[in-house]
């Protein structure tokens, strides 16, 4: 018998375009900046729903800081602010030729991204704990992290911190406030909770901030922390950098089309803030909205920070292979540099000489630091000491290791 | 040291409680591990004792248990959590793998991760295919962890004990089968209660038992016997079965193993016989054959020989016919003693 339905079929989602294609964001709705409502830090989650759907911006098109989100930040303040970023951007433009050069097996830019880590990192103390993806950097370095060992490690030379056991991104830096980074995505979502969790069993003052991509939302942990984060109520701010693309993959193969990343909190009665991630005003509002939030005891937040990842996933991946060629010049939030030098020019702050010279002074301090870790070798031209290879894989050595080390004769 | 008859679930207690008495690092959490005090009952009373925020229950999440462990162990504490069930460890595995294991490691030693993972494991409960599995040898494996298995009361305090005051990730598998009483791997008869065992004797007060070193269970000259957990005593019994000499060495810990322990045995008494609940095949039967073949070769008098869990899924029905007893370790030994060059 013949059935008067329709048979099934299977979505799977695509992007609004592909190479060749012109960029297409029509179906992006933004607010515009100042157009959403800052509740009290108190405000019950279910109370501020409307908050996962629509976005927090604070600079509008003319470059003012307009709205209650506007955080009022002292002109030095947004100063220190552009200055990172620029430098965060010339450290990667120097890594990523660096590793055309064959001086590193391989990089990861933030490009586009700059005003989340910097922001995010200037507004949280060294006490507090990050736990970032490898497109934080920029945390590092508004913190005044040396640009030489970051190289040291990029290059796995005789100098890297963490002598030659990890990818040449992944730092690890406990004095700066930075846990170690996995390339397992997701993982440290939970672990931030557990860390923050800890925190609050010793009474203590501390907080915890984690990232993950959009892409890896998908993943257990992200789910587990989210949980967790809930359940105990832990001082944390957990971060979705929703940046569109996770290699190849848009957003709406991680589930990005049937809502937004911030709303994944509602399902578990945590408060979520979508932001403009490429408005360095906003970012640090909402920030500050979760940190006062997590420190007063009243627990976690989830920031989803809408930007778009301008270079390559990584030194190995090819955009031109996946998406409209110039789709990040398209991007309707613009740049976060530009957009912040715009608000410090309208403020009276900078001038377009300052930024020259700033830019000028960023590849300066990043030629210098080059210099210094370059003298130290690049990849191949010098390592830790292979004997490395066998410490700190426990406490102490056990019997095997130190078989296996003499037999390498070391 | 004043002690106390003590089963296994009692000493495991009392070792959690000893530490988080001395150390507010200490906390424990899991799963029906608070106000309940765990389903095997060895965190019981421990929220009562110690406050809700130092033993509570926690979500139905093995995964998130153990990387908020981590979190905490990065922070400083020195969290004991419990796994249900063994069985129920793999989605924590990529936490335990990835990340504990290699904290100290890939951050140049910034971070550690001094997490204790407790589990219930092994069959002889009649638990089925996911209450009775065997996986230690799927974390013997990970460089950067521990893998503890005590067989007895004495021995599973101050193994924990340690466990929890070592700056490394372990993994603490507990013999279900032994929390209650010895095994003799006879199940159709009686096995004695605990509290006529000498090993049930258990200090009141803390003391610790060195992760590393194995027990001699019994001396012997003929055959060397390596078990742990369950299989300990079930190597007993086998023995006693064949009225072979044979020294039953019980490993504790088998990261870091005590290699010198079993190379001095087997060179004694020349022959070697592996027994251990989980399947054959890449157990961790495999990595001792290995060794003894690599450290004792020249004294073999004999093949050495496992004694094994089979290499199918744990059954509900045919437990008896799956787990190793007593009649499998006497013809293992049997077969060693007569195959001799």
């Amino acid at each position: 018998m013949m059935k008067n339905t329709p048979t099934l079929s299977l979505r799977v989602p695509e992007p609004s375009g592909r190479p060749g294609d012109a960029p297409d964001f029509s179906h992006l709705q933004f607010d515009p900046a100042g157009a959403v409502s800052r509740p009290e830090v108190s405000t019950a989650p279910y109370e501020m729903r409307d908050h996962a759907f629509r976005l927090v911006r604070v600079l509008d098109d003319e470059g003012q800081a307009v709205g209650p989100w506007d955080p009022k930040l002292d002109p030095e303040v947004l100063r220190r602010g552009l200055k990172a970023m620029i430098l965060t951007r010339a450290f990667d433009e120097r890594m990523h030729r660096a590793h055309r050069q064959g001086k590193t097996s391989f990089y990861m830019k933030c490009t586009g991204e700059e005003a989340i880590a910097v922001a995010q990192g200037m507004i949280l103390s060294r006490e507090d704990m990050g736990f970032p993806t490898y497109r934080q950097q920029g945390l590092l370095i508004a913190r005044g992290y040396p640009l030489a060992s970051m190289m040291n490690q990029i290059y796995s030379n005789a100098e890297d911190p963490i002598k030659g056991r990890q990818l040449p991104i992944m730092y690890s830096a406990k004095d700066y406030g930075f846990f170690t980074i996995s390339g397992n995505l997701g993982t440290q979502v939970p672990q931030a909770v557990g860390w923050a969790m800890a925190s609050a069993y010793k009474g203590d003052d501390k907080i915890a901030i984690s990232w993950i991509g959009d892409g890896a939302t998908a993943e257990g942990d992200f789910h587990n922390a989210l949980t967790f984060a809930a359940v105990y109520r832990a001082p944390v701010i957990l971060n979705v950098v929703n940046n569109q693309w996770a290699i190849s993959s848009f957003m709406g193969i991680a589930g990005g089309l049937e809502t937004t990343f911030a709303a994944k909190a509602i399902g578990y009665g945590l408060p979520a803030l979508r932001v403009d991630g490429n408005d360095f005003l906003a970012v640090w509002a909402a920030t500050q909205w979760a940190e006062e939030r997590a420190r007063t005891n009243q627990g976690a937040t989830v920031i989803e920070l809408f930007t778009y990842r301008g270079a390559p996933h990584s030194t190995s991946d090819d955009p031109s292979r996946y998406r409209p060629g110039d789709e990040h010049e398209k991007w309707p939030l613009g740049d976060p540099i530009e957009r912040l030098k715009q608000h410090l020019i309208v403020l009276g702050e900078w001038s377009d000489e300052l930024q020259v010279e700033a830019e000028k002074d960023a590849v300066e301090q990043v030629r210098a630091a080059g210099k210094e870790s370059e003298a130290i070798g690049t990849l191949g031209q010098s390592r830790p000491s292979v004997k490395t290879m066998f410490e700190e894989v426990y406490a102490t050595e056990d019997w095997r290791l130190v078989e296996q080390r003499r037999e390498v004769g070391v | 040291m004043t002690t106390a008859p003590m089963n296994m679930i009692q000493a495991l207690n009392s070792a959690i409680d000893t530490k988080m008495a001395e150390d507010p690092n200490v906390l424990s959490f899991g799963e029906d591990a608070g106000y309940f005090g765990g389903v095997f009952r060895v965190t019981d009373q421990l929220q009562q004792k110690h406050g809700l925020t130092r033993s509570f229950d926690a979500p139905i999440s093995e995964c998130g248990i153990v990387a908020a462990a981590i979190g905490m162990g990065a922070y400083g504490l020195r969290p004991v959590v419990e796994i249900q069930f063994a069985d129920y460890i793999y989605p924590a595995y990529d936490q335990i793998v990835s990340e504990a294991a290699k904290m100290r490691y890939r951050s140049g030693g910034q971070f550690t991760s001094p997490i204790t993972i407790r589990s219930p494991y092994g069959g002889g409960i009649f638990g089925g295919q996911t209450h009775s599995q065997s996986p230690e040898s799927l974390f013997t494996h990970i460089a950067g962890l521990k893998v503890v298995i005590p067989s007895n009361p004495y021995d599973a305090k101050g193994l924990l004990t340690a466990a929890i005051e070592d700056d490394d990730p372990v993994v603490f598998f507990e013999p279900k089968r032994l929390y209650n009483g010895p095994f003799d791997g006879w199940h159709e008869k009686p096995v004695s209660p605990w509290k006529t065992q000498e090993l049930a004797q258990v200090p009141t007060g803390k003391y610790v038992e060195p992760i590393g070193k194995a027990r001699v269970m019994r001396e012997g000259s003929d055959v060397t016997i390596l078990a742990y957990g369950t299989m300990v005593w079930v190597a007993l019994a086998g023995a006693e079965h064949a009225g072979v000499d044979a020294e039953v060495i019980d490993l504790r810990t088998l990261v870091p193993l005590d290699i010198e322990t079993i190379e001095a045995s087997v060179k004694k008494t020349g022959r070697c016989v592996i027994v251990h609940e989980a399947p054959k095949t890449s157990g961790f039967g495999g990595e001792l054959s290995a060794l003894v073949q690599e450290r004792c070769f020249y004294h073999l008098e004999a093949p050495i020989a496992r004694v094994t869990g089979w290499d199918t899924p744990y059954p509900h029905a045919f437990e008896w016919e799956y787990f190793p007893g007593p009649q499998r370790v006497a013809d293992a030994l049997k077969a060693v003693m007569s195959g001799g060059r």
